[in-house]
Parts: structure tokens; sequence; C-alpha cells
């Protein structure tokens, strides 16, 4: 069996903050605990969920933006969470990133031919000033842009087309896996659909692998291959789309699918709205995190944490309701 | 007589490299407890023209032309006094941003009381217990608890149902809200929408609802209105509008938007594209004002802006090839 490209195991990050009125008091965010998953070549994974669910640092800790906790990061059969940065840098060029803000992520001071330039000298992808020429028109042609951009600052772009420079500039190292984090998040409606179009038929041609983290679950359906559902620092059910758009098996994934408001007017629908709001990771719920806003929460959910495990084939999902008899499962009814 | 009566609105911003024509000529109706949605892209409008109705817009640089009639008075006559006593209290408004609207260094007890004292000349007490009730009312636990707390020690739901009770404490005829759940998470967004539609029944408020999401348009809206580059293109209820949208940029909208459940239905796997971006508008543009991005103009559309015109019953759009029904004589 071929490894995958990445995989990520028991992947914590834990932030230290100050608290209480002095600062004295010491605390720890935890906001990723414990995340495993693969990605292959070619594939794309979603990450998706509400703020502060972790999905976002799940991201930086794979580019190493942040240092991890726990657990490890491995790409193509190589642990990279614990390389010094120079022994990074060969795998930094295989792993990059298009951030959701188009405006603050591109250096205003430099022309869009040396933001595009700068990865392919860094990484000593051309041999000649002739090839790094031919190389930035030959990116603004994969993104959509005329040539002409390269003589431009970023100003003179709107939000889509800079995010297309975002774009040229993440694949100008020819990596092997892009992260985009919330990276159609910022477009209006229009102008998002032309960028997931072209982030849908990128990752087609040139197969690359994507680790797509968004909390837009439309959007997710419709780029992505498989989708992780995170809460609170953890993966709570992990599927291949269909499987989890047709029958999602984690009370929290049905109840925010139910919550997206679907633009047919008087179209029935039976929506779960969750009481409260998202518990603080500093302090964490024991037991199942969701346990208290699941409508079906019961005794166990609120000792024991349940694992991610299979349900049916490969889908996984975290939920102690599943190995409750058949005719006492709430979730039979709902999925 | 309706409610709100909007004529040929005009709100132009002078600016240092020519005149912004943020809204060029929109006028629109809002009955007696209606659902109005005016949605749009960023740059459309859509704002300007809800600010304008409560004369929030900076002159200068800014300057409202047309009549905002408001249960017959032009609000746009009316005396900066006379306005103050409007805001807040026959037309209330809800901003996206609920940290940046409440004011962090006041309690919530104190900005609910505020409005309640300003309009309504009741005493503290009686101010107090009438937050309460609408903290009660739009569904925040421990209402008495809360009203001595800071913004900041709510969360960002909580922080809109708060945004929610201020605007309704002194019992509105018209609630303009402003992209009130783009900040949320879907979850509390749905708590939210829920919160609104039930409160919709309760006080009977009219609402206009600015969003540019056209899943919350088709749950909480009766009637909609489209607006692009300053310019109203369509309007029409809600359930014909999404099932015969007639502008071809309301159509490129809806293919634009990706549907839950589409990978359940079919292989729909390309998104319509609408190509190109939002003509500027600082220059003045002689013809249709999406043109530039119509997959189906031609020349008459680049010379001459298509009137707003009924195209079926109840159903406005503002395009020269758009179908026209036939109409009841």
């Amino acid at each position: 069996m071929k490894s995958p490209l990445l995989e990520v195991s028991d992947l914590k990050k834990h932030f230290f903050v100050h608290s209480g009125l002095l600062g004295t008091g010491a605390a720890t965010v935890y906001a990723v605990d414990g995340v495993s998953f693969a990605i292959d070549r070619a594939e794309t994974l979603a990450l998706v969920g509400e703020s502060g669910c972790g999905k976002s640092t799940v991201g930086r800790c794979i580019l190493r933006l942040f240092e991890i906790t726990a657990g490890q990061v491995v790409l193509d059969g190589k642990r990279i969470d614990d390389l010094s940065a120079g022994a990074l840098r060969p795998f930094r060029r295989r792993v990059q990133v298009v951030f959701q803000d188009p405006f603050s992520s591109l250096n205003p001071r430099l022309r869009v031919r040396d933001i595009l330039a700068e990865p392919i000298r860094n990484f000593r992808l051309a041999k000649s000033r002739a090839e790094l020429a031919t190389r930035v028109d030959r990116l603004l042609d994969v993104v959509r842009l005329p040539r002409d951009a390269a003589k431009r600052w970023p100003h003179e772009f709107s939000g889509g087309q800079r995010q297309r420079i975002g774009i040229a500039r993440a694949l100008a190292a020819e990596p092997d896996l892009i992260v985009c984090d919330e990276a159609v998040s910022a477009l209006d409606v229009s102008v998002k659909a032309q960028i997931v179009n072209l982030l849908y038929d990128l990752q087609q041609e040139l197969g690359l692998a994507m680790l797509f983290i968004s909390h837009d679950l439309a959007i997710v359906e419709h780029m992505t291959h498989r989708v992780a559902v995170m809460y609170l620092g953890k993966i709570v059910e992990l599927a291949p789309k269909r499987a989890l758009f047709a029958g999602p098996k984690h009370p929290y994934t049905q109840a925010l699918l139910s919550a997206v408001p679907v633009p047919e007017p008087g179209a029935a629908r039976e929506r779960i709205i969750l009481k409260g709001d998202v518990p603080s990771p500093i302090n964490p719920p024991k037991g199942c995190r969701f346990h208290t806003r699941c409508p079906y929460a019961f005794e166990r959910c609120r000792g024991e944490e349940p694992a991610l495990r299979p349900t049916a084939g490969d889908h996984l999902a975290a939920c102690h309701l599943h190995d409750l008899p058949a005719a006492q499962k709430p979730l039979a009814a709902a999925a | 007589m309706p409610l709100l009566e909007i004529n040929n609105l005009q709100t132009h911003f002078r600016t240092p490299d020519g005149v912004n024509r943020a809204v060029d000529g929109v006028s629109f109706q809002v009955g007696e407890g209606e659902t109005l949605a005016v949605v749009g892209e960023s740059g459309c409008g859509k704002s300007v023209t809800a600010n304008s109705i409560l004369r929030l817009i900076p002159e200068p640089p800014g300057k409202i032309a047309g009549s905002i009639r408001f249960r017959g008075v032009d609000l746009l006559n009316l005396s900066d006094k006379e306005m103050r006593r409007v805001r807040g209290n026959d037309i209330s408004m809800i901003f996206q941003e609920p940290m940046t609207s409440l004011n962090p260094v006041l309690t919530v007890g104190r900005q609910l009381g505020e409005t309640l004292r300003l309009h309504q000349r009741v005493s503290r007490r009686q101010a107090d217990a009438r937050a309460v009730e609408m903290l009660r009312l739009v569904g925040i636990p421990e209402a008495k608890r809360r009203l001595g707390e800071y913004p900041h020690q709510l969360s960002g739901g909580m922080r809109q149902r708060v945004m929610i009770a201020i605007a309704l404490s002194c019992r509105p005829k018209l609630l303009i809200a402003d992209e009130p759940t783009t900040a949320l998470d879907v979850t509390i967004q749905a708590q939210i929408l829920d919160l609104m539609k039930d409160l919709k029944s309760k006080v009977g408020a009219a609402i206009i609802l600015i969003t540019h999401d056209l899943g919350i348009v088709a749950e909480v809206a009766e009637r909609v209105m489209v607006m692009y580059a300053g310019r109203k293109v369509e309007e029409a209820p809600v359930a014909k509008l999404f099932r015969t949208p007639r502008h071809p940029y309301t159509q490129g909208l809806f293919g634009a938007v990706p549907k839950l459940g589409s990978s359940l239905t079919g292989n729909a796997t390309k998104l319509a594209e609408i190509p190109g971006v939002v003509p500027s508008l600082k220059q003045r543009i002689p013809g249709c004002v999406f043109a530039t991005r119509c997959a189906s103009a031609t020349d008459l559309c680049r010379q001459s802006a298509p009137a707003l015109e009924l195209k079926a019953p109840d159903h406005m759009a503002a395009c020269h090839y758009a179908p026209k029904e036939a109409l009841a004589a």
C-alpha cells in the first residue's frame, strides 16, 4: 500500500495564555487536541467547523507556522514536525498556502512579477532570467490573469484578482499540497464562484492535493473529496463527501448541515437549532465535548470521551450513540 | 399609504477623483409589517441605501437627494433634532458587527436603558424593568445579571441578541437589519434568524433585511429587491424571484451559489461564473450597468439604460431583453 502524501497523527497544539486581572494566572487553550487524518496525492480534504474549532490552527501546524505541542506530521513518509529550519526547507517548497485575506497577504511594495518570482528564486527553480520570466508568465496564464499583470502592483487589482495572484504564488513553488485557509470566504458571490472554479480546475489539472479549510459547507461540498468536521479542537466526523452530506453520523454535523439557509423559498426543512454557544477551549467540557449542546446527550457522554471510529466503511464518527442498540438510536431517524 | 416610500434616492459621495454614485436613482416601498430583503454584492449600494434612510451619511462628502417618506413625512426635510427622534424610536437599525456597534465601556443595561429613557421618558427603574423584559424576549438567560455585564463578557451571538433587544426596545415600526448574521457562525446564525422571525410575529415591525446570502433571503423575506452598481435591477415577491429570475444579473447570482446537497443530486461540478468585475461608480454609465458582464448584452444595452418595468404581475426588472409575460390589462 502506498503511503499517503500527508499524515497527521494525534496532533495537539496548546497555547499558554495569561489570565486574570493582573495577568498572573496561567491558562491553557486547547486549540487542537488530538487530531489525526491523512491526505492522499491529488486528493482534497476539507476541514470544516465554526470559528474557534481549531481548523486554521491545524493548517498552520502543518505549514509549521506554529510549533506543535504533541503528535506527528509526516509528509511523504518523512516526519517534518521536528526538523530544524534548515532541514525543513525542501519540505516547505512542497506545502504552500493561500490565505483568506487577499489584501493583507500580498506585499504592497512588490510588483506582481516579484511576488511570483520570489518563491521561484528562493527554491532555485529557474536556471536563468529568461526561464524565470517564462515561469512567471505561465503562472499568470494558469490563474487566468493577463500577462501584463506582472508589471503592476497589488493595489491595482480587485479582491478576486488578488486572490488569483495569491494562488499563483502558492503554485510558483510547484507544491504537492496546498493549504487553502478560508481562501474564498472574503470574496463576493460572483467572484467567489470564479475562484472556486479555478481552484477546482487546478486541482484536477495539476493533480494537487489540497487541505481546504472553510466554514462554508455548500462550497466544501462542491470542492472536496472528503470532509473532516471539527468541534472544539477535535475531529468529530470524517467521511467521503457523499456519505457525509447524504447521512451525517454525528449530531453536530447534523445540526451544522441543517443550520445552513437553503436558497429555496418555502422549502420544508427539519432544522436542528443548537442551544447556547460553543464552550471555551480553555476549559473544554469533560467527556464528549459536544454534550453540552447535543440534543441526544445521555449519561455516558458526560463522563467518557468517544473515540473517532468507523461507523460504516470509511465513514468515521466520534459519538457514543452508535453503540446503542438500534431501537434506541435517535440518530437513525435523523440520518 | 405604504409605511416607507422611497423615490429616486440618490446618494453620492464627493471624492478627490470624481463623484461616487453609490446609490443612483433607487425607488421602493415597504408596507406595514412587511419584510423586504435587499440583495447584492459589496459596493452595490445596499448599505448606503439603508444608512440614507436614517440619514447616517456624513454630509459632506455625502449628499442624499430624492425623497424618503416615512408615514407620509419626508425624512430628508426634517431638522437634525427631529431626525434624532425618529432614529431608534420609529426606525431602528441592527448592524453587522455587534462588537463595534455596542459601546465597550457601558454595561448592557445602561445601553438598553439609554434608548428607552431618551425616547420614552421613563424612569431609571422602569427602564431597568423594560430592559430585563427585552433581554428575556430575545432569549438571553439570567437577564437580570446580564444587565450589569459589559459587551466583552458576551459571546458574538449574545451581543447580537443585545443589539436586537436595543433596536426593538421602543417598538419601532421599521427595523433595518444590515447583514445581521454575517459575522456569526452558522449554528448561531440559525438561532438569530429564528429569533428575528419569532419577534417579527410578536412585535409586528416591518423589516428591511440587507444581505448577500440568498439562503437567508429565501428563509426570511417576503419581497426581494436586487441591487447592482447603485441601481435596482429587479424586484419581486420571494417565491417569484427564485422561481423565475428575470434579470441576467439575478440569474447569474443564482447560478454562482453552490447549493447544499449538490453532490447527491447530480454531477454539478462547475459553478456558473459572472465574468469580470463590478464597474467603477465614479464614471457615469450611460447604458445598462450590467452590460460589461452580461453575456447577452447588445449595442442597445451599452447605449441606453433600461427602465425598470413590470415584466410580469408584481415582478419588475430593468433589462431590455427580459421576457415579458402578458399583463392583465
